[in-house]
């Protein structure tokens, strides 16, 4: 099993995704320029977070039309899994993997904190290794997260069970106070049509050890690793 | 033929604009009283087209594929000359 951590030029998170595959969860992980492209088959394709090209024009806008985003997109075509984590996912909505727009908070600063998700779909491929309604705490970091999307998208959303993620209090309560960003309906982890696409603003990477405060989002990493393990 | 053309970029009516609502409360921390504030962004761009309407439909095609994101953005093109 091997999986590719797409760098940017800006990109910063992306030590840390592999890492975290590599050491704490024990898959192969590489790290693949976007100059060089997608030069082999991975099993899955992670988009870290980070500032690529400065987050110029629109958070992702830029890194979302360089080449290597037609062999991710090809790659999710085939049915493979690409996660975005935080620029990464600003980047799959802008490359049009993923329906609506990752922009700026609707406090336009740069959030930094832990927060509670809760799951509201423990039946994709990213998020099996949890329970429906489980409510995690992992950390954003962002100053374009707020999820925007028409309203006929969000109730396709809804009825198609393509939301992973939304901001809720430690009980698990969805509410306009726990909504950091300002995100329509707290949505906060976006799944694409097919299931095998996940684009999500907090960073799992960055709970995934006891030793960082948290390993609620390590399941995101297990979830994918048991995903392609089952598909054989 | 080389043509100048503006881009203007804004966000859709009823978008939220939290940097223009920054924006505006700062004017009013100065003691001015704004009724509205919006914000847009301007694109000036010199290209070769070989005519007027060449050159509008490559701008148009420019703000689709990149320049504007059509979830939140509208736009306007205006080509000089």
């Amino acid at each position: 099993m091997r999986f590719a951590v797409i760098q940017f030029g800006g990109s910063n998170c992306d030590r840390d995704v592999q890492y975290v595959l590599s050491e704490i969860c024990g898959v192969d992980a590489d790290l693949v320029w976007y100059k060089e492209g997608l030069l082999r088959s991975y099993d899955a394709v992670v988009l870290p977070g980070g500032f690529s090209y400065g987050d110029y024009l629109r958070a992702g806008a830029i890194a979302a039309r360089t080449p290597i985003m037609a062999d991710v997109i090809r790659h999710a075509m085939n049915g493979k899994l690409v996660l975005g984590i935080c620029n990464g996912a600003q980047i799959l909505a802008e490359s049009g993997l993923m329906p609506g727009v990752f922009t700026i908070n609707n406090y336009p600063k740069f959030i930094c904190k832990p927060v509670h998700l809760r799951v509201e779909n423990a039946a994709s491929p990213f998020t099996s290794a949890y329970r429906n309604g489980d409510v995690i705490r992992i950390p954003i970091a962002h100053a374009e997260g707020r999820y925007a999307a028409p309203a006929e998208t969000l109730a396709s959303l809804n009825a198609d069970n393509r939301i992973a993620f939304r901001f809720c209090d430690e009980t698990g309560t969805v509410t306009v106070a726990c909504n950091p960003n300002g995100a329509a309906e707290n949505i906060t982890g976006v799944l694409s049509e097919q299931g095998n696409v996940l684009a999500m603003m907090p960073h799992p990477e960055r709970a995934s050890e006891t030793i960082l405060g948290s390993v609620d989002g390590k399941p995101v990493f297990d979830s994918m690793i048991g995903f392609i393990e089952r598909k054989g | 033929m080389k043509y100048d053309v503006t881009i203007k970029i804004a966000l859709k009516e009823g978008m939220l604009d939290p940097e223009a609502s920054a924006i505006q409360n700062a004017i009013t921390n100065l003691g001015y009283t704004t009724e509205s504030l919006r914000t847009a962004r301007l694109f000036l761009i010199r290209l070769d087209a070989p005519d007027r309407e060449a050159a509008r439909a490559m701008a148009q095609k420019i703000c689709e594929r990149l320049l504007a994101n059509p979830v939140i953005h509208r736009y306007e093109v205006e080509v000089a000359g």
